[in-house]
């Protein structure tokens, strides 16, 4: 049986804070449409028959659960602790991000929303959100960067494939903080009739819980399935970290297991030193307390206050904020927080798909990345959990690119 | 100047509207567009024919402001500007004499970065007479505030369309200098059309509020700022302005604000 609950945690608070962080930073037009959402989001998830049609779709339609798979060869090539993915790369449209779609679409359905719009980065999350429309019959609009368009070319045609008109957006630095911007000025434009398809654990309150909460599945299946099938829980749970979905998705359901380190892994772009990266929290010089998106949390941003442009050769992970929980998490030292370049990820990617038969996706290449280190400094008896956020087909024109193939 | 508040100054400035006008005239225009200083010469030209006047500070990321303000803050800040500098921009329009009530408008990161007391004291020591944050909502506006009452600077508060009951309360309740009422649920930019409701709406605000009511957001012409004004204390004009400049230069910005001063006139 498939398990999924609504776990309740300490924060956010009834403002949505998370100690410090979080809250809601948006124009007036949309106070109201975020107090709304709330109520309805309260509403459904005391609603026995909302979880019930959530589980049904994760089961029957995303191919739910997803399995936990041990890296035997990785392990063995390495020499430290075994190591274990849990594969949200199996997942109907190939990441995690499925499962917080179609969360959120029943949930604008279920407010009497037609319409939906969505930014997305490295394309999974507007793919996730297209087939969730597809899937139950909403109109849906997905901003996109044209950087991102250029490298994640494939998602973009799916999404068309879906009938999901995607908005090329070629303000700023043409990536997903500026996708985030135009659909944030869509949605105060048509908030009558539009839901925001919030895709991480950003953006104003109830958003950061109700990501959290719909992606939770993957820790409470992975927690189960280690018990039943490994016998124990595990030493260290390691995922990347863009904004944060994955990573929240999977580190939630194990927050009160004290011997179980979380490790978050963002993106070190081309080392930290050179200041092009989207390690928010490596460099706090230049990544400070601000406001972005509607939340407040680590950001990127010059001494004057003007965000900066991040790199990673991730799509998924180039953004110059973080989700305020995990700013909670890391000041509560619950989870630490390291990065991976660019050149790190790429090796990974190349171990994984050899010795493993797993393409994983870049994002979560950075993932492993950190695994590659930390993983001989441990025992063979310690299990380390990695979150297989998604899969690498999305990204092969850039990998063959990178790696000089064809 | 200093022996008054901020909250002072915009009061007298709606009040002494109102004996020639159906409503005051608060043109909006970019601090350090296309430059530093022209924007300091541009506004100099056109601030005789308005009562009060809303400055932009520029912010990478405006999610409230459409094409036309995103176009000319990115220019700004091409052009160097910055928190500092555009608080000089203001110091200097009081140096050549241009006396008119001033609301900062700016993004909530920004003033952050900059240091929230340290800002509002700077600005209130440029000259500026008001602050208008597009992102920061009654919720989460109390340090902002209280920064503001300390300083004798005006806080305003934003009201929309989609404003309930209990929001509306609450904004009449605490609101200083005047309430901006934006005219539509949508980003700023000018439009053909003023929204149907809009002055039934607005007189519905102003018979709660004790504070003048000054509507935003898609007043494009004399003839949209003369229907509004019928209805409204404050007429707020900003991209119509911007483009304006874009056509026609500093010359063209002040013959439309004097022509939107016109249209208010009795």
């Amino acid at each position: 049986m498939l398990p999924f609950e609504v776990i309740s945690a300490e924060v956010p608070d009834t403002r949505g804070k998370f100690g410090p962080y979080g809250g809601q930073f948006v124009p007036e037009t949309l106070m109201p449409a975020l107090a709304e959402l709330i109520d309805a989001y309260n509403d459904a998830i005391d609603d026995p028959a909302f979880i019930a049609e959530f589980k049904h779709l994760l089961n029957t339609y995303v191919g739910r659960p997803s399995p936990i798979t041990y890296a035997k060869r990785l392990t063995e090539h390495l020499g430290g602790a075994q190591i274990y993915f849990k594969r949200e790369d199996l997942n109907h449209t190939g990441a995690h991000k499925i499962n917080n779609a179609l969360g959120q679409a029943l949930l604008a359905m279920r407010m009497g929303k037609t319409r939906i719009v969505a930014e997305t980065g490295a394309g999974q999350h507007g793919v996730g959100t297209a087939t969730a429309c597809a899937l139950l019959g909403l109109e849906c609009i997905v901003y996109m960067g044209e950087v991102d368009i250029a490298r994640q070319l494939p998602n973009v045609r799916r999404m068309r494939l879906l009938g999901t008109t995607v908005e090329p957006v070629s303000s700023g630095s043409r990536t997903l903080k500026d996708a985030i911007n135009e659909a944030i000025r869509d949605w105060v434009t048509n908030v009558d009739d539009t839901h925001y398809l919030l895709g991480s654990v950003l953006g104003p309150h109830p958003y950061p819980m109700i990501v959290r909460d719909f992606q939770s599945v993957i820790g409470q299946e992975a927690r189960q399935q280690m018990l039943s099938q490994v016998g124990r829980l595990p030493d260290a749970i390691v995922a990347c970290v863009g904004g944060g979905s994955n990573a929240m998705g999977i580190f939630h359901a194990f927050r009160d297991d004290a011997g179980v380190d979380f490790i978050g892994v963002e993106a070190g772009g081309h080392g930290v030193e050179s200041g092009e990266h989207a390690a928010r929290f490596a460099d706090l010089n230049i990544s400070r307390l601000g406001v972005l998106h509607g939340t407040k949390s680590y950001v990127m941003q010059s001494e004057d206050g003007q965000i900066m442009e991040t790199h990673s050769i991730s799509a998924g992970l180039d953004y110059p904020s973080v989700g305020p929980e995990h700013a909670y998490f890391r000041d509560q030292e619950r989870a630490g927080y390291t990065s991976a370049t660019d050149a790190e990820a790429m090796e990974a990617f190349q171990i994984t798909c050899k010795l493993e038969g797993i393409i994983p996706a870049l994002e979560s290449s950075h993932a492993v990345a950190e695994v590659l280190k930390l993983a001989p400094k441990m025992s063979k008896d310690q299990i380390i959990l990695v979150n297989m956020s998604g899969r690498g087909d999305k990204d092969l024109g850039q990998v063959i690119e990178v790696l000089g193939m064809e | 100047m200093s022996d008054q508040t901020g909250i002072d100054r915009i009061t007298q400035a709606f009040a002494h509207a109102q004996t020639t006008q159906s409503a005051a005239l608060m043109p909006y225009f970019t601090l350090g567009y296309p430059s530093p200083a022209e924007s300091v010469a541009i506004i100099e030209k056109f601030a005789p024919h308005c009562d009060l006047i809303e400055l932009g500070v520029p912010f990478s990321d405006p999610i409230a402001d459409g094409p036309t303000i995103q176009r000319s803050t990115q220019k700004s800040l091409d052009a160097g500007t910055t928190v500092k500098k555009c608080l000089a921009m203001v110091s200097e329009l009081r140096t050549r004499g241009v006396d008119t009530p001033a609301m900062l408008m700016g993004y909530y990161n920004p003033i952050m970065a900059y240091g929230i007391d340290n800002y509002v004291r700077d600005a209130k020591a440029a000259g500026a007479d008001g602050l208008i944050v597009p992102d920061l909502p009654p919720e989460e506006s109390a340090e902002l505030e209280a920064a503001a009452d300390k300083h004798g600077i005006a806080y305003i508060f934003f009201l929309a369309p989609t404003s309930n009951e209990a929001r509306i309360d609450a904004v009449a309740e605490r609101a200083k200098g005047f309430i901006y009422m934006v005219s539509v649920a949508g980003v700023t930019g000018a439009r053909t059309q003023i929204r149907t409701g809009l002055d039934e709406f607005v007189r519905d605000v102003r018979a709660k509020a004790a504070v003048p009511v000054a509507v935003g957001f898609g007043i494009s012409s004399p003839d949209q700022a003369r229907t509004v004004g019928d209805y409204a204390d404050g007429v707020i004009v900003g991209s119509a302005l911007v483009n304006a400049y874009d056509a026609g230069g500093a010359d063209s910005a002040g013959e439309f604000v004097a022509a939107l001063r016109a249209g208010l006139t009795n």
